[in-house]
């Protein structure tokens, strides 16, 4: 298994999984361990918005897997985000227990305020972590494994299948809207008080949910990397280049789709559900059809079948977006416009993916 | 008594000219002497005679006696009443008299010739002169089923000459009738079914209220039977009022799809920015009519069809432009175009939104847009009517273009097969840019159409794109008629599972449905076959 990762791993990869590693100690240190006056200290709100940034890293890791290396491009996938989000938002809600505006031992306030008198069937045992983290994992994949097996069974392919999974969201964006659904409709669920205990809010919460998060985004991305490394990898890439070849060639091509489209999921769900604790809020517009095509213009900066690039441009993107929409709050949506016909046009492969070309073209050039 | 009056009333409309002013002033002095007396008795019948006397003073004398201002000449009692100001008139001529009248004596009001008189003023304007206020008292009649007002409605029923007038006449009196407990039950029955031919929601609370215990066996039935009938024909209104909202949501469909239909057709791109191109089309209408309104106030009903080519031209060159600098870079790559075009949607909103403003904007009706033609219950508003005919008209219109004129010949060759269309000497780049052009103008065109019903806003375009896509995916790809089929049939479905399921739910079981037609049928409706399906 390690000397399989060892042989299979270039520098760029260790380097990630290791600076991951890396920042996943040494940021809640510089929050925890170092004074305040101290120059090198971590403000706390650094540390959940660069939290946001890594779940967001997280997401951006699972499309690239079914876009970059399988050609399937979803526009849905901010629904597999927000489902593990809400599965863990209403852990969070439950956690609250009597210590909400209305006391209700086991009633989330909203459920109070729209006069329900029992905790309907979807929110059962929601007050267990190891069923809400079973959920968080099982409810996108099954979703995923659902729409995945009727769409690449009948060949659904190219934008139609870009479509499809845009409706998708739109329809889960409108089903959440609803009050009678049981999710809080509008509001969302917000006013999270404790996670297995720990109150949300304090530092040493929110430093451990950020090394948390950097934990997660590495093993995604082991898991993500052993995938497209393995031979599955290779008729995956068959798939995206020459799907009816790989069909005629004796594979059965939907079996794999729905595989890495389920694995993909998964991760968008774990991303989401990391991603919660740290805002303190999931509400309904996290499914809205714009969502995932930004998450989509995250990959394509990084760089499109590069992992570390979908990484890196997630978290390049959501920094500039903090800053302009700080700053400049009317460029914004220029900006992001600007970024989206510029990277398609004149950087096809991304950040990631160019560099790796300069490289290589120079390593190419000092050889000859 | 009555019947006299007619007579009378007959004879006066026979005579002509001169004589009849002489004859009617006459009759009035005859029907009016009547209230000058002393005894109530009289002076009800008296109310009831000038109510039915037709008489151009008729409503001012009673309404003089109703506030005590009505007097009689002991002597010859002649009638004269206060005015606003004081002065007498004389109420046979309904004019001032020559000199102040004198001995006069008040007409004396107890409470039942207050209650006659009521009724007798309610159905006064059942006389009008105007058609439009004799049926809106008929409706008010219908409305208050005062018993009272029965004697004018047989009156009034006797003389009208007016079909649709003397309809509504019937209706009121039927509603009456039909739970008066002492009227005959032969009227009754009648009532019912008069009420059933009424068929609205109205006739069906009266029919309801009909019960053994205040009706005979056989009205009791006729009832049943009536209201049965207008259950069913208020089904039928309620299917067909769907039908047609259905209709006019599925030309909004059709306006708002039918561009990207071409440019999705001809290009295989998915044109994210076309809901944009929809929203700059309500903006040229927007600014076309405040620019009228500073300057020609009077061309305001004329702003639309000046919006129409101007707002074609101006998604047309913006679409050019799109074509030209970014789209023909990454034709072969149809989900790169997705990317880029959203980008360019994302700017296009905020530059508008940086020239309009966040807010939404006013776009008014011109005259012929606003106002419902009622079909015997069944309403069409004049704003839908026009959408619905401007969308087929373009659905037309391009069509004509597509299968007559040599673009779109070009445009047909380009579509079933790129490469030998290039080989047989098309300019497939050219034809590309015009396309995209014309699936761009007609978006502005839909925009026009659009800002008469949907707010104009930055965001007009982001919540047409969605469906939009459905419709042209559900139709299937390069095909008008599918879009056309596509649009109708989604927004027939969108209508009729709206009051079955909600708003919201209906759209959610309508978007899994389609997702679920589109893994029956991956290519759509009407698909295309051949070579040209694998690209």
């Amino acid at each position: 298994m390690i000397t399989f990762f060892i042989r299979h791993f270039d520098r760029t990869a260790i380097g990630f999984v290791t600076t991951l590693l890396l920042i996943a100690v040494v940021v809640p240190l510089l929050n925890l361990a170092v004074p305040e006056s101290s120059a090198f200290h971590i403000p706390t709100y650094l540390v959940s918005l660069w939290g946001k940034y890594l779940a967001y890293a997280l997401l951006a890791l699972a499309l690239d897997l079914v876009w970059g290396y399988c050609g399937i491009l979803s526009l849905g996938h901010g629904a597999f985000f927000a489902l593990g989000g809400y599965a863990m938002g209403m852990y969070l809600m439950r956690q609250i227990g009597a210590r909400g505006v209305y006391a209700d031992p086991v009633l989330p306030d909203f459920m109070v305020f729209l006069n329900w008198k029992e905790l309907p069937i979807t929110w059962y045992f929601f007050d267990h972590i190891g069923y809400t983290l079973l959920m968080i994992v099982l409810v996108p994949s099954v979703i995923a494994f659902v729409f995945g097996w009727f769409a690449f069974r009948s060949r659904v392919t190219g934008v139609y299948l870009s479509i499809i999974t845009q409706s998708l969201t739109y329809a889960l964006l409108l089903a959440f809207f609803r009050n009678d659904m049981g999710f809080g409709g509008n509001n969302g669920l917000t006013d999270f008080k404790y996670i297995i205990g720990f109150p949300v809010q304090a530092a040493s919460t929110r430093a451990t949910l950020f090394a948390l998060t950097a934990l997660f985004l590495a093993l995604g991305f082991l898991l993500a990397r052993a995938m497209v490394v393995s031979r599955f990898g290779q008729i995956l890439a068959s798939i995206r280049d020459a799907e009816s070849r790989t069909r005629f060639l004796g594979y059965r091509v939907e079996h794999y789709k729905v595989l890495v489209f389920v694995v993909s999921a998964a991760m968008a769900g774990i991303a989401g559900a990391l991603y919660v604790p740290q805002v303190g809020i999931i509400n309904p517009s996290e499914f809205s059809p714009s969502n995932s095509i930004e998450a989509v213009i995250w990959v394509a900066v990084g760089g499109r079948g590069t992992l570390v690039g979908a990484a890196i441009g997630a978290v390049l993107v959501n920094f500039a977006k903090t800053w302009l929409t700080g700053s400049f709050p009317e460029l914004w949506l220029y900006g992001l416009g600007a970024l989206f016909i510029l990277v398609t046009l004149f950087l096809p492969k991304g950040i990631v993916g160019s560099l790796a070309v300069v490289v290589q073209r120079m390593k190419g050039g000092s050889a000859a | 008594m009555l019947r006299r009056l007619f007579v009378i009333f007959g004879l006066v409309v026979l005579l002509a000219g001169g004589a009849v002013r002489a004859s009617y002033a006459d009759d009035a002095t005859l029907t009016l002497k009547r209230l000058a007396t002393d005894n109530y008795a009289d002076i009800e019948l008296g109310i009831a005679a000038v109510a039915a006397s037709g008489l151009p003073s008729a409503e001012a004398v009673l309404n003089a006696l109703a506030d005590s201002r009505l007097s009689y000449r002991s002597a010859d009692k002649a009638l004269f009443f206060k005015d606003a100001s004081g002065s007498w008139i004389d109420a046979a001529t309904n004019t001032m008299p020559a000199e102040q009248p004198s001995g006069l004596k008040p007409v004396k009001v107890n409470n039942r010739v207050r209650r006659a008189l009521e009724a007798a003023l309610g159905s006064m304007t059942l006389m009008a002169a105007d058609p439009q206020k004799r049926i809106a008292a008929a409706e008010a009649v219908f409305k208050s089923r005062d018993v009272n007002t029965l004697a004018a409605l047989e009156s009034v029923i006797a003389k009208e000459q007016d079909a649709v007038v003397k309809r509504h006449f019937e209706e009121a009196r039927a509603a009456v009738l039909l739970l008066k407990v002492d009227a005959p039950e032969s009227d009754r029955v009648a009532a019912a079914e008069r009420l059933g031919e009424r068929g609205d929601q109205d006739s069906l609370a009266l029919l309801g209220a009909v019960s053994e215990a205040n009706a005979s066996a056989n009205t009791v039935v006729a009832a049943k039977l009536a209201a049965k009938g207008i259950s069913r024909r208020l089904a039928l209104l309620s299917t067909v009022q769907n039908a047609w909202y259905g209709l006019s949501l599925g030309s909004v469909l059709l306006l708002a799809a039918i561009g990207l239909a071409i440019t999705f057709g001809v290009m295989g791109i998915i044109n994210m920015a076309h809901g944009e191109m929809v929203m700059l089309g309500a903006y040229t209408t927007f600014v076309v009519q405040e620019i009228i309104r500073t300057k020609a106030p009077g061309l305001f009903d004329w702003s639309l069809p000046i919006a129409i080519p101007l707002a074609f031209c101006v998604s047309a060159l913006v679409g050019l432009l799109i074509e030209r600098t970014i789209i023909r870079y990454l034709y072969g790559r149809p989900l790169e175009t997705l990317l880029a075009t959203w980008g360019v949607s994302l700017m296009l909103q905020q530059a508008v939104r940086s020239a309009f403003g966040a807010n939404n904007r006013e776009v008014g009706a011109p005259s012929y847009m606003s106002g419902v033609w009622d079909l015997n219950g069944f309403q069409i508003t004049y704003g839908r009517l026009w959408i619905i005919l401007f969308g087929l008209a373009v659905f037309v219109a391009l069509l004509g273009v597509i299968k007559g004129t040599s673009l779109g010949l070009k445009m047909r060759a380009v579509i079933q097969n790129r490469r030998m269309a290039a080989a047989m000497g098309i300019r497939t780049p050219l034809v590309d840019a015009l396309t995209f052009a014309l699936g761009s103008g007609v978006a502005g065109i839909a925009g026009v159409a659009l800002s008469q019903i949907d707010n104009v806003s930055p965001n007009l375009g982001q919540s047409y794109i969605i469906d939009s896509f459905l419709v042209v995916v559900f139709g299937g790809v390069g095909n008008l008629w599918g879009t056309l089929l596509g649009a109708l049939s989604l927004g027939l479905a969108n209508k009729f599972l709206e009051p079955i399921a909600g708003a919201v739910l209906g759209k959610i079981i309508l978007l899994a449905v389609i997702i679920l037609f589109i893994q029956r049928r991956p290519r759509g409706l009407f698909a295309l076959k051949g070579r040209a399906v694998e690209q």
